[in-house]
Order: C-alpha cells, then structure tokens, then sequence
C-alpha cells in the first residue's frame, strides 16, 4: 500500500505544482491580483506532499520492500541500515524524486520565510520554481516511476553498487544534489525579478542566503566526493578532471561567482544584469552537470545511469528552461536600470575582477569537458586531462588569489593605492619568504606547484587581515565567514601544491616479511590474512609503518574487498596521517609467485585539501548565520551602507566601470 | 551593455545544445583502436601455450605472407562464438597464430578440444603485456598483419561469419 500511497501524494503534489504556476501567473495580470495570496501556501503543501513521499520512498527501502521494483533492484536485505537509506537515491528514479523533493522544500521554504521580497516578484518565483519542477515532476510520473511493482515479488535484492556503501559516499550525492538544486531557487528568484523588472537590492538581499545555502551544501559535497575519490578507489588521487568531477564544480564556480556579486547588488545596488545573468548560469551548469552524467555523451569513469532516451529528456528539460530564461533575459535586461557607478578600483571593482576571472575558470573547464565531444563529431577522439586543465585553469587562477588577497581590504566605491600596498606588503613579504625557502630546500618541484606554494602563503596571511585593528568580539560574523573561507582557499591550495611538489609513490611486488622505504617511511609486509564484514569478505594486509629513525611502529591494514552482492571487488585504501602528510598504502592482487602488489604513497601535506574545504563550507555557514540574524534584527532598513570599514564619503568620480 | 551583447548568452547556450544535441543523436563511438596500425610489431617472445602447437614470436610474422594474430583466452565467451568463424578462415588457407591472454595450459587446451582449433601457433601472455603493446583492449581481437611484420589491419570483437570476405579482402591488400 505504501508506494501506492505514495504515488498518488506525488500525482498530488504535480498537481499543486500546475495549480502553483497557473494560479501565480494569473495572479500576476491586472485582473488577478485577489489571488496573490494563495501562492505562498500552495507552494508550502506541494513542499510538504513531496517531501512525504520521499520519506515513503525511503520506508519502503528501510523495510527492504522487494515487491517494489526499485527496492529490488538496488537493495537487499542483508545490507547495513544507513545503506538501505542511501540505497533510496543511488539510482536514477530515486535521485530524480530527491531532486523535485528539494526544488519543492526550497519553494516551500522560500515561501513561508521570505518576507522582505515585494509580493508580485515573490508570486513570480514561486511560479517560475512550479515551472522548473514540473519537468521533473513529468520526468518522474510518465517515464522513470520510483514507486513502479514487480509482480512476481524476487526472493532477495540486487544489492547496492558496493563502491558507494561507504559512510563518505552515503551522504556525498544528497549533500551536491542539495546544493545543485538549490541553485534552482536562484534561478526562480532571477526569472522572477526579471519578470516583474524588481531587479534591486531587495532581491539581491532576498536571493543572498538561498544562494548560500546552496553553495555551502556544493562546497561540502565536493570536498568529500573528493575525499571519497581519494580513499575508496585507491588512486591516491583526490581529483582527476572527469567530466563528471567538472560538472561538480562547474556549478561550483558559477555559484561563487553570484554569491560575490549578490553582495554587491545588496550593498551597492550595482552589478544588476550580471547577477541575474549569473543566476541563470549557476543552475544551467547544475542541469548540465545532470544531463552530462545521465545523457553518457562523455566517457566517464562515473558513467551511471547512463541512458540516452533519459538524456533526450533533460536536454529537452533545458533547452525550455535555460533557453527560455536567456531569451527572457534578452527581452528585459535593457529594461533592467544601469546600477550605481563605481571606480574600478575599489571593493566592487575588485569583485568584479573575481567575477570574471571565475567565468573565466568555468569557460576553461566547459571547454575543456565539451572538447572531446565537438572534436568526436569531426570524426577525431581526444581526451583532456590535468596537462590543459592545470596550466589553463592556472592563467585564471593566479590573478584571482591575488584579488582575493587585495579585494576585502578594499574599500567601496573608491580607493586609493598606496593605503593598499602597505597592507599588502606583509602578505608579499611572507610569499617572497615561501619562494626564497621552497627554492634552497624544496628541490625541483614545477613551477605549478611552486607558485601554489607561495600564493597560499601570501594568501593566507591576506585573508586575515580583514581583521587587523578591529575589535574581535564585535566583528560581525559576515566577516569572519569571509576571512575563514578566503583563509580555507588558501589552506586547500597548500594542501594541493603540496601533494603535487612532494608526493612520493612506490609500486612493490612484495613477499612476506619484505620492507620497503617511501619518502621517509619504512614499511615491512608481515602478512596477509581474509577477513568477514557486514555483507564483504576481504583479504587484509598487515603493514608496519616506521617513520624516520623512530622505533615506534604503527599498523595499517589495507583490505582488497569482495562483495556477494553484486558481485564486485573494492579496495580500501589504509591511511595513516601525521602532522605533515599522510601514509596511503593498497593492497593488490596476489602474483602467481606468492608475492603481494603493494602501492605505497607518502604525501606531505595532503589533508590540507579537505580541511581547507572545510573551512571554505565553514565560512559559508558564519556568513549566512551571521546574515540572517542581522537580517532579522533590522528588519525593512536598507542595506545601503558598507559592510565593513566607513567608505570615502565622496562619491568615485568619472566612474564609468559600473556594469549594468 | 551593448545591446547585442544582451543575446550573447542565449547565442552561446545555443551552441552548447547544439554541441549536446549532435552528441545524442550520433553517439560516439566507444571502441578503442589500437594506435599500432601501420607500424611494425611490438618485439615479443612468448612461451608455448599448449604442447601441440610451437611457440609465438615477432619472428614468425616475416615470413612474406600475410597472417592474422588473434587474441584470445578459454574464459572469453565470444571467444566461442568466434571459434567456428576462424575455422573456416583456416580451410580457406589462411593462416591464424594466436596469443592466449591471462590463461592456463589446461584449460586453453580444453577450450581447443571443444571449440575446435584452428592456430598454427599459439604464444601464452600472462599478464596482457603483448596485448597492451598490440593496442588491443579487450579480447576477442584480430590483427591482420602483412609479411613484413607491419600491423595493416585491427578488427575489434568477434569475426563474424558475415564478415569473413571482409578479413579475405584485407589479408589480400596486406599483400
């Protein structure tokens, strides 16, 4: 009864949906306006009937329901409970109910908490979220039903790919999905303003923490596919330039894009076209990124549900939305008033700088993603990888520290260099130190990773400085988001050059008893025996790891792991982290000789990436936390005011930068 | 803003569908071809993989007639079906040499003795090392190679019986 229940709560909820986009854009025309009340609260129910039948969803694979097709395809009994739930949107239909499953909480949400937004563009995006939703929701019901019987009822399941039974991978899909589909509210709210030609600060200020939200959950959700990336499939690698890795981040670097000149819309009512622009941009790389995995267009290690009649679908999904979003943008963005005028050489320039240079970076790893696909269809096969994206992306990069570096010490509207370089020669100073000690101690270690180096630690020291002079405790929180993210940037950025400069790796054929020495570590093989877990058997290596000259030894235990169900092999990396790097160690298949492979790498530094990641996420959560309750506490007061240091009272001559 | 630039992303997202709508309707094609065509053989020396037949070196592929190298293995299920379409290639006089990947004696030899066989000489490469060199990427394969040694032709998956004037046609230009 339950996923018959469910389904009609769906049908009811793509039901609300119609009634959400029809009743609000007749609520938008001159006769309608009596109905400009009634949108809110449908957007609320249609929020809550679907997330209900998610949670249904989500039963049914707790009570392992095998007379549901879904369930027994991608679940089985005898699979730990936290997999049984991650079970409900590892696959295709699944993860399409989570997607209009977020799209209808966001709407919901945005619904019964937006109060500063003017009622007729609230109305507008409401609708536009009902619009975008409805694809899905047609998606869902007329072609891939997650609630779909199987009549016989199977004796047991097929199990759950068993590389994504692992605790990182449970919660990396919804955690990016949450942020992917997030941007679909940014999105609603840009064709919204648009519609209603309400593009100002007020939607800037009403967009802002939609669009942070969605970023944290995107910035979280790519740092631990990349930790997952890192340990679970025993590359020792953390990022690989897979298209699908790029349709993860290429949303990524869109949303920071806007998250940076909503700020300036808010503050400085400037940058207007270019937010909404941004906007749409955000959530068409979300939609790209989906169509990317799911169309199998590219060659991809990810490649799963891999289905060209599901590609036809979401290509067609965004040649309606994307397209009819950026047409409607070509209608109204004249009408959209030119914005308050600015120096280029100021806060807004700066972020305007940053802003380019990260539409930059998207163009670059579009390019580079497509590239395979435009040059197929000549009849030639490429593949791209790390030798274009690293040196390309870097053109892009390197600018973009350095504005990072100067930008927050910058003030509004204008201002003036030499106050700047002042600030600025600590940070040079300390980055001038970095290159002087890499050259005499670090070796040879490529320029990349050298200038990696020396920029995060001039970074570092820059993103702090925001703080010089100011009283801690009355540092709003905004603030510290922003010095605690930029700080993340660069602590991420070490953790990268690092791994690439001083990475050491040894590929052995090793017997029993054997040692061997990578980077400073010595490590002796002293056995290999099978072990029993939950729904694996493995066979387990026993190393022991000595660092230098010390005496102290310290066991890793890297398993080859086979599960019953689907019948597939994985292998779990063994790590072992020390202040200054961390100890990876596979263990391989046995030679016919009686010898072990074993892959042992030594790489100094490499947490760093994660924990800068975490950092940028924790930033994010200060900023929006910090926000919303300022926010809250004045209520209705305009914003128009710098956020942090009082701006040159005069206003910037001949200023003729501002962008519309 | 320039007023024509306000087009500009609709004009760009125009492209990217278009890019996406050619990838769709012509999906590319997934096989792998082996980067060794036109060029000699790889050096190789492999050891005998059943008593029966001699052993496979580069060696034996200059001897001025064109042959065909088929890359194979006993657990390899169109392997099978490719058994008889090869026998009938070796009535038409052509002469087969075969690399048997990844496999043991005892069973290469069961899988003869069941599926027919139809090598003149079969090396055994136990750790895909001539089958990496040769550009191959999966088994079953087939190299047409011409009497000096040099690789002319790569068919990726099994000969099917269809295709056998096909593999006539290329032995004949290897000539």
């Amino acid at each position: 009864m339950i996923a018959e229940i469910a389904l009609a709560i769906l049908w009811l909820a793509a039901a609300l949906a119609v009634l959400q986009l029809g009743l609000g854009s007749y609520a938008l025309t001159a006769r309608g306006a009596e109905f400009l009340r009634a949108v809110r609260p449908i957007a609320v129910v249609q929020g809550l009937l679907v997330a209900v039948a998610f949670a249904l969803l989500i039963v049914l694979f707790l009570r392992t329901d095998l007379s549901v097709k879904l369930v027994a395809a991608n679940s089985h009994s005898l699979k730990p409970l936290i997999y049984k739930i991650a079970g409900a949107w590892g696959n295709h239909e699944g993860s399409m109910l989570l997607w209009v499953t977020v799209m209808g909480l966001a709407g919901g949400f945005v619904a019964l908490l937006e109060r500063r937004l003017n009622e007729r563009t609230m109305v507008a995006t409401l609708a536009g979220q009902a619009f975008v939703s409805l694809g899905f929701y047609a998606f869902m019901l007329f072609s891939s039903n997650p609630f779909e019987r199987l009549n016989p009822a199977p004796v047991e399941g097929n199990g759950l790919n068993p590389l994504l039974q692992d605790p990182g991978l449970a919660f990396h899909p919804p955690t990016l999905y949450i942020g992917y589909v997030g941007l679909s509210i940014a999105f609603s709210f840009a064709v919204g303003a648009l519609i209603t030609r309400d593009v100002g600060p007020a939607f800037a200020r009403a967009m802002r923490p939609w669009v942070m939200g969605a970023w944290i959950f995107l910035t979280l959700g790519i740092t631990a596919g990349s930790w997952w990336a890192y340990y679970e499939l025993g590359w020792g690698g953390w990022w690989f330039w897979d298209p699908v890795e790029n349709a993860s981040l290429m949303p990524w670097l869109a949303a920071t894009a806007l998250l940076h000149s909503v700020s300036v819309l808010a503050t400085r009512n400037a940058l207007k076209a270019w937010t909404v622009m941004l906007a749409v941009v955000a959530f068409s790389m979300s939609m790209v990124g989906t169509f990317l995995v799911r169309s199998g267009i590219l060659t991809s290690v990810h490649a799963f549900a891999v289905d060209p009649e599901r590609g036809s679908f979401i290509l067609t999904l965004l040649a309606i939305y994307i397209g009819g979003a950026l047409a409607l943008f070509g209608l109204r963005a004249s009408t959209v008033t030119e914005g308050a005028k600015f120096h280029l050489f100021s806060r807004e320039g700066s972020l305007v700088m940053n802003n380019v240079l990260l539409v930059g970076i998207l163009g670059i790893v579009l390019m580079g993603t497509l590239y395979p696909l435009v040059t197929e269809a000549f009849g030639t096969k490429v593949s791209v990888g790390p030798p274009y994206f690293n040196p390309v992306s870097a053109i892009f990069v390197f600018p973009m520290l350095v504005i990072m570096a100067a930008g927050p010490l910058m003030r509004w509207r204008q201002d003036n260099g030499r106050k700047l370089a002042n600030l600025l020669a600590v940070p040079a100073l300390v980055a001038a130190g970095t290159l002087a000690l890499v050259v005499v101690f670090g070796g040879d270690i490529g320029v990349l990773p050298l200038l990696g180096l020396v920029f995060a630690a001039g970074l570092a020291v820059a993103s702090v400085l925001p703080l010089w002079k100011r009283n801690l405790r009355r540092t709003p929180a905004h603030i510290w988001g922003m010095v605690i993210a930029h700080l993340g940037i660069a602590v991420a950025l070490a953790g990268m050059a690092s791994e690439s400069a001083f990475n050491t790796e040894k590929l052995v054929a090793s017997e029993i008893g054997q040692s061997h020495t990578v980077g400073p570590w010595t490590i002796e093989l002293q056995g290999v025996r099978p072990i029993a877990g939950a729904n694996w058997t493995a066979l387990e290596a026993r190393l022991v790891a000595r660092y230098g000259d010390s005496n102290v030894q310290t066991v890793l235990n890297p398993q080859a792991r086979m599960f019953a169900s689907p019948p597939t092999a994985t292998s779990e990396a063994a790590l072992l982290t020390r202040w200054n790097g961390q100890l990876y160690a596979v263990l391989g298949e046995e030679g016919d000789d009686g010898r072990w492979q074993l892959r042992l790498w030594w790489k100094p530094f490499v947490p760093l990436i994660w924990y800068g990641g975490l950092l940028v996420g924790l930033g994010g959560v200060l900023s929006l936390v910090g926000r919303t309750a300022r926010d809250l506490r004045r209520k209705g007061e305009p914003e128009l005011e710098p956020a942090s240091e009082p701006a040159a009272p005069k206003p910037a001559a001949g200023g003729q930068e501002a962008l519309a | 803003m320039k007023h024509w630039a306000i087009w500009l992303p609709l004009a760009l997202f125009g492209l990217l569908f278009a890019v996406f709508a050619s990838g769709l309707i012509a999906p590319g094609d997934r096989t792998i071809a082996s980067q060794m065509i036109g060029k000699p053989l790889p050096d190789f020396d492999l050891p005998q993989a059943v008593p029966d037949r001699p052993a496979l070196a580069k060696a034996d592929f200059t001897g001025g007639k064109p042959k065909l190298l088929n890359v194979f293995a006993s657990w390899c299920v169109p392997c099978i079906a490719e058994a008889p379409v090869l026998a009938e290639l070796a009535k038409a006089g052509v002469e087969i040499d075969g690399v048997a990947i990844r496999d043991r004696t005892a069973d290469v030899q069961q899988f003869l003795a069941r599926n027919g066989n139809p090598y003149t000489r079969i090396g055994r490469d136990d750790v895909s090392k001539i089958q990496f060199d040769l550009g191959s990427s999966g088994v079953p394969e087939t190299f047409v190679i011409n009497g000096k040694g040099i690789i002319t032709y790569q068919h990726i998956g099994e000969i099917r019986a269809d295709q056998v004037p096909m593999i006539l046609q290329k032995l004949k230009e290897a000539q």
